[in-house]
Parts: structure tokens; sequence; C-alpha cells
């Protein structure tokens, strides 16, 4: 079991190697002509109104992420919102990561039986999980929101990145639990700091997006800008980004909190700022501050996004470098 | 008084810089930078021995570093400067809020607009009066419906002359204020067992002649706050009656149980068992398992034939429970028809404990750390311990100021001795391995500011949800009689004209408007989907 568990996550990786490459192609040679075969009337007309090819337009006010039946003309002005318009290349890059997806859990399942407990035991397995949490997630959002899917790549990439790396740098043979691990805090603080690193990873995704998008939206066009060609407008990227880190952050604080008890339950105090705690202390805050930072006029956007940009640097600094770099009572990999 | 005073002046605008948003954030970075040496540097509070090694490894910087408080870092004046502004700015800002959260709970929503088709949602239409009888007639809409309506969406809402003002989503504010208040709550629950707190670490052998009772001079180590005397730790005593730990093959520990008995002030004894992961609750403090090791017992025959008994607590070294550790006999070799002792006859052993020794040599790691083959290691020394000096030493090692120094001298060759096996020194002295014990080490804590702490947790997080994902709105509705260039000319039909505005950011206010205007009757166009 434990071997099906390490062949399911190279399959996975592949299968996300698979999207990535699906997404580059639909990005790369476009889809304008099958699209536009495709095209609605009412979709032709936007298309022509934004000028195809032409500079980077606004989407109709209003109109971000609204969904389904407003058109973006963004980009090229290929790009459509809906799944109905999609090309051969977008939908083989949707399957295989809903594919990656499926052999990703599929993963996780076979390697939490063949340990009998819970797979979040070392930094291999949580690596493993909150990947899982981010490509949830996405595919949630990209559900409910086509007009997200040239992000696709991105979230790929990071996925092949993420999984290579723990496949070859962070992986460890199972092994059961040690005692300071056998309490329900675990499930309860391990699972929602998980789900709420997965979704602030996730959320960097937009946020880095954001950045690229807006530069180019304001006519730069050297090197990375360029990227954000076809990606959805900054305005809908920077919702987005909001929207993942004010779900992500009350989350964390329940996680955090629940550590805490734990804490008190097994090391007799709450919080003894043990490394972890102190980079968890500092991401939190950090986020806080992105929080703050948003709800403040007068702080420009893209400054905002910076500080989310601090906050995944302070989240890896936290999920990897604490591990690796101090003495901490949170090494049990 | 034409001018005003420029110290009050100063004072007032130190004071709206402070409470700003800006400095606020600022401070928030800054206490997140200020946090990170906490974590690359050896904090005295999580780890002395790290800060000790640091000394050692770097004399010239770590004293400086020391007079920055960069080894205390979350008790430093520095740190502590920056979250105490922060809670200040916070306190600035949230007081003011609060005042006018409060009064706009109580106030009436604001009266409509003179022009409601300027606001960021508008939607008119004509009712049909009492007397439509055709084909689906819109239902007539008075002020009063319209209230009924919102009432039952729960808006509050205020019914004037010619139109009804609603407003919803104070509880985004509420929630913010909760949030932040609560925040004060957790440095206030920090602050007092601070304060009110104690704690103590201790070392416990197994047995009742090593019981313990809980003042500070039987702790190895202990803290009590600064509200806080000795006479106020409560009474009781522990006795550590059993401790079993289960391993895997591989040595990994499976399982810790520690059973005490607990003797509290007037109470009967009774018999408790806790673990890792459980602490024993006691009234008055709390009892954690840290840790455990092994206790050979060893007696000691001088050369007067006088037999002593130590059990001696070995630290373990490694996973395997392979363990350091000395049994010292400073006693020994005291003449009894004298009654004097000679100092140079005082006589130690340096140990190395084996809880499954190996099948052969070399013998100085165990192979799992279940008392499978236990075997000690003894190195015998005799001469002057150092005892007397005054000069504290750890008592898990041999002083070897003294080695060194040629007063304390070793004795023979080291010898490994099963349970029940003697080892004789050149003076006809021997040295019997009688038992093995085991200790636990416990901290016994006590801090009441953890309820406070827990309660401002949970209100912190139910503050947060609704100031994240709360939204204020507001919607005014305006009736008035059909005049006559209106599209329905049937008598007594009006017209309704309605106006949103969303205070906060709220992508899915059209949405709801829409929803409302065409519950009351009303077309507000096309639905523009979903957000």
């Amino acid at each position: 079991m434990s071997a099906l568990s390490d062949q399911l996550l190279v399959v996975a990786i592949f299968a996300y190697l698979l999207a990535m490459i699906c997404h580059a192609v639909e990005a790369g040679f476009g889809t304008r002509r099958t699209a536009a075969a495709t095209l609605p009337d009412r979709e032709l007309a936007a298309v022509a109104a934004a000028g195809t090819g032409g500079g980077p337009t606004q989407p109709a006010p209003g109109s971000d992420l609204t969904g389904p039946a407003i058109y973006k003309t963004t980009g090229t002005g290929s790009e459509r919102t809906g799944w109905a318009g999609v090309g051969l290349a977008g939908w083989f890059a949707a399957s295989a990561t809903v594919l990656g997806a499926l052999f990703h859990l599929a993963c996780l399942v076979t390697r939490g039986v063949a340990a009998e407990r819970l797979p979040w035991g070392n930094m291999y397995e949580y690596m493993l999980a909150i990947t899982f949490v981010g490509v949830a997630a996405w595919l949630v959002m990209v559900y409910r929101r086509p007009s997200l899917r040239p992000l696709g790549l991105f979230v790929a990439l990071v996925m092949v990145a993420l999984l290579g790396m723990a496949g070859l740098v962070f992986y460890t043979p199972i092994t059961p639990l040690v005692p300071a691990l056998e309490s329900y805090w675990y499930a309860i603080h391990v699972s929602t700091i998980m789900a709420s690193s997965g979704l602030l990873l996730l959320g960097s995704i937009p946020a880095a997006m954001f950045l690229l998008r807006s530069g180019y939206e304001q006519g730069r066009r050297r090197f990375p800008y360029p990227l954000a060609k076809r990606v959805p407008a900054a305005a809908s990227l920077e919702r987005l980004t909001f929207g993942l880190h004010a779900i992500g952050f009350p989350i964390f604080t329940f996680a955090v909190i629940a550590g805490a008890i734990w804490a008190e339950h097994a090391w007799s105090r709450p919080w003894a700022w043990d490394p972890k705690e102190t980079w968890a202390f500092i991401s939190w805050v950090i986020y806080a501050g992105y929080l703050h930072a948003r709800a403040t006029p007068s702080v420009r956007r893209t400054t905002v996004t910076w500080i989310a940009i601090l906050g995944f640097l302070t989240m890896l600094m936290n999920l990897i470098g604490v591990n690796y770099f101090f003495e901490s009572l949170h090494s049990y990999a | 008084m034409s001018r005003p005073n420029p110290a009050l002046a100063l004072l007032r605008n130190s004071w709206r810089q402070l409470t700003s948003m800006r400095t606020a954030l600022i401070l928030l970075f800054l206490l997140a930078v200020a946090a990170i040496p906490g974590s690359l540097l050896p904090q005295r509070d999580v780890n002395i021995e790290n800060v000790d090694a640091y000394f050692a490894a770097n004399p010239r910087l770590a004293p400086v570093l020391d007079r920055l408080g960069m080894f205390d870092v979350f008790a430093s004046t520095w740190f502590a400067a920056i979250y105490l502004l922060l809670f200040t700015s916070l306190v600035g800002c949230i007081v003011p809020r609060l005042r006018e959260h409060v009064r706009a709970l109580r106030a009436a929503p604001p009266a409509a607009p003179r022009r409601l088709d300027r606001l960021p949602q508008h939607a008119r239409w004509t009712t049909a009066g009492d007397t439509a009888a055709g084909d689906a007639p819109a239902p007539a809409v008075t002020r009063d419906a319209i209230a009924v309506e919102l009432r039952r969406r729960r808006w509050r809402v205020t019914v004037t002359d010619d139109s009804v003002a609603a407003e919803k989503g104070h509880l985004k504010e509420t929630g913010n204020l909760v949030f932040h208040l609560s925040l004060i709550g957790v440095l206030l629950g920090v602050a007092v067992g601070s304060w009110f707190g104690w704690n103590g670490n201790r070392l416990l052998v197994a047995g009742p002649d090593t019981a313990f009772c809980n003042t500070v001079q039987q702790y190895d180590e202990y803290r009590l706050g600064p509200r806080i005397s000795d006479g106020d730790l409560p009474r009781f005593c522990l006795e550590l009656t059993d401790f079993t730990a289960t391993f895997l093959e591989t040595g990994q520990p499976a399982s810790y149980s520690a059973e005490v008995r607990v003797d509290a002030d007037g109470g009967a004894g009774r018999s408790e068992t806790f673990s890792v992961n459980s602490p024993l609750r006691l009234d008055g403090a709390n009892v954690y398992l840290l840790g455990h090791g092994y206790v050979p017992v060893l007696r000691y025959t001088d050369r007067y034939g006088q037999a002593q008994t130590v059990s001696a607590p070995f630290l373990a070294v490694d996973g395997m429970l392979t363990s350091e550790g000395v049994a010292s006999f400073p006693d020994a070799n005291v003449d009894p028809t004298t009654g004097e002792r000679d100092p140079q006859l005082q006589v130690a052993f340096e140990g190395l404990f084996l809880p499954s020794a190996p099948q052969q040599p070399p013998y100085v790691r165990s192979t799992h750390p279940e008392l499978r083959d236990p075997a000690v290691m003894l190195w015998a020394y005799r001469g002057n311990l150092g005892l007397d000096a005054g000069i504290p030493g750890s008592v898990y090692q041999i002083d070897q100021r003294q080695v060194e120094a040629g007063r304390l001298l070793p004795v023979g060759d080291p010898q490994l001795l099963r349970v029940g096996e003697t080892m004789t020194l050149d003076d006809g002295t021997t040295i019997e391995f009688l038992d093995i014990s085991q200790y636990v080490t416990l901290s016994v804590r006590h801090d009441p500011g953890s309820g406070l702490l827990l309660a401002s947790s949970a209100a912190l997080l139910l503050g947060l949800m609704p100031a994240l994902f709360g939204r204020r709105r507001r919607v005014w509705f305006r009736v008035t009689p059909a005049g006559p260039d209106a599209a329905s000319t049937t008598p007594g039909s009006s017209l309704v004209e309605a106006g949103g505005l969303p205070r906060t950011d709220h992508p899915g206010f059209g949405d709801e408007f829409r929803e409302l205007i065409r519950a009351l009757g009303g077309d507000a166009g096309p639905r523009e989907g979903r957000h």
C-alpha cells in the first residue's frame, strides 16, 4: 500500500505536468479560430467591439468576476468566460488537473491506509496534503468562475514544483505517530493549519498574477509582465486574492488557537515562542496587516498585494525553513 | 485664548498620528520584524542551554546581543514598546469607533436622498391601485408593505412621510470591534498569567522516599510571577508510584503513562494517572509529564563495611535511552569509630546505562529503549569529589576540575554490570548494581490567565467572521401617487422608486437589490450573474 501511494504520487505529478503543457499550448497557440467558430453572436460582437488582438481593454463596468453571462474582452479578446467556447487544449488541461487531483487524493488515502493514521505525520505527508487543499480549492474556484482558467498554468506549475520537491527532498518512509501527537487536537490543529496554508498559498498565485497583470495593464511589456497577457483583469485577480485570504485567515487563526490549546495540554503552556509559533505569529501579523491595508483606501492595491506576497514568504519559511534551520518542538519529521 | 497651546497641539497631533491606520500598519510590521530574532537566536525562555552554548561559541558577540535583549526578545523593553504602542493605537482607534457604532446602532437609518436614481442601484416601477382587475396586475405596494417585507429580511427600517429607509450589516462593525477588543483581552490574559502565575520543573524518582511536595525549595528550577510568593503555592505532595513507557521495535516511543499518589492539603491520598497530552489537573496547579529516564540503584560497601545505597537518575543521550549519570558517595570511608572522614577517600562512579546492552562490546550504545538486557558500565573514581567547595556542579557528571587537578583519580578499568552483579575495587570495596528504578521529569504550572486567554481567543474568532464577511448596505424606497404622465393611468396607482447603496465592498449587492425589488413586485432588469 505504501509503494502504491508512492507510485500514485508520480502519476499525479505527470497528470499535473500534462495539465501544465495543455495550459501552455492553449495560452501559446491561442484558440481564437476555434473560439470564433463557436462563439455566439453576442460574443462575437463583444470581441469585435474590443478589437481583436488590440491592447488591453477594461471589462464592462461591474463585470469583474460576474460569471458566465459577462464577456470579458481582456487580453487579445480570445478569452471568454464560460466553458462553452473552450478549445480542446483547455478541456485537456482541465481534465488533466482533475485527474491529477484524483491521483493526488488517492496517493494521500493509500498513504493513510498504509500508515493506519491520518496521513499528516511528517513533512512529506504535510506537503502532499496542503498541495491537495490548494488544488481542490482551485478546482472549486475554476468550476465556479471559468474565467480564471488561464491561471491554471501557474497552479499546475506550482503543483509540479511542490510535489516534485515533496517526493525528492522530503520523502519519508511511513512511521507511526510519536506519543506527543496522539491527541484529537492533532486532527483539529493539523487539518486546519493545512487547510489555511493551502488557501493562503493558493492565494499567492492570483496575488503574484495581479502584480504582473496590473503592470501589464499599465502598458509595461518588459519580461515578467507579458506573462500576465492572458490572465483575468487585474481587478478580478485582486478581489480573488482578497477572497482567498479572507477565507484562509480565520481558519489560520482558529488553527493557531487550537494549537495553543493543544500546547497547553502537551507542553504545559499555550504559547512558548517555539520557532514554529514565532513564525506563525509573524505570518498572522503580516496577514492581519494585509487585511487592514486593504481596508484602507489610501494604500495602493499593489502595495497591499505585496504584503500578501510577504505573508506567503513567511508561511513558506514556516513550512520549510523552520523545520530545517531551527531546533523546534514542532520537529517531528 | 487666541492661540492654541503649542504643547497641547503637539500632543493632539501625536495622538492623531499614533491612532492613524498608517501608524498601526507600520507598528504591525515592526512587530513582525521584531519577532524574527526571537526565532533566529536561542531564547532563555525557550532553551537556556542553547543560550549558554551560544555564549560559549560567540564570546565577543553574545554579550553585545545580550545587552540588546536579543536572548529575551519577547520579554525585552523594545518588543514591549512596539506592542504597547500598537495596543495604544488600537485603543485610540477603537474607542471612537465604538462610540460611533453605538450611536449608529441606536439611530434610525438616514433619510432617503432626493435623487434615488443617482445611487449605484436603482429601480422604479408603477403599481396598480385597488381597482386594478386586469390579468396579473402588479400588487399595490404601500410603504408599510415594503417595511414589512424588509423587516422580514432583517433590515432595520424606518418609515417616514413619503419614503422607507432601511439599513443592514451593522454586524460587520460589531464583529470588527469585538475582534479588536478581544485582542486586548488576549494581552490581559497573558499579563495576568505572567503576574499571578508560577511554574516549576522537577525530576521525580519513583518511590515513597523520593516524593516531592509543592514548595519552591523542592523544584530544580522555578519561576514565580511578581505578584506571587512562596506561600501562595497550593499544598500537595506527589509520589511517583509507577511509570510505563511502550516502544515500537524501531525504538520509537508509542505511549507513556505515569501513575502518582497525590496527597493534597488535608485530604486523603489518592492515585492518579496522567500522560503526555493529558496532564494531571490539580486544584491550583497542573502537572505535565515532560520526560522520563532510568535510575540505576547502586550500593557501595566501603573499607569499614558500611554500605550506602544511591538511586542515581541518568540522563538519556539518544533515542534508545542510552543514559549517562553519576553515583556519588561523599560519605564513604568515614571511620565509624572516630566519625572522622578522609576527604581523599570519597568515591564516585561515572556510569553509562544501557537498557538493552548489545550482545558484544563495545558497550557504548543501547539497542532498544526497553529494559531487555539492562547493564551499566561503571568508571570508579576516588579522591576529593569537590562537593564541599561550594561551586555548583552538575549532578550528572564527575567534576572534571577535580580530575584535572589530580584530586580525584580513576580507579581500575571500567566494568559492565548487570542487575545483581558486583564490582570490586583495588582496595576491596565493592559496588553492587541492585535494581533499576525510573524517574519522570515534570512541569508544574499554574496560569490564572488561561481562562481569559481562551475566552478572548474565542471572542476574537467570533468577531473576525462578521468583520471579514459582513457587508453594510442601505436601501430606500419612495412611494408617490402616480402622476397623470405615468404610464399606468389606473386611478390609485403609485410610482415606486428604489435606490441601494453598498457601504462596503460588496460585489453581490446588485443581485440582492434586484431580488428584493422582484419580491416587492418591481422589475430591476436582468440578473447580472453570480459573484
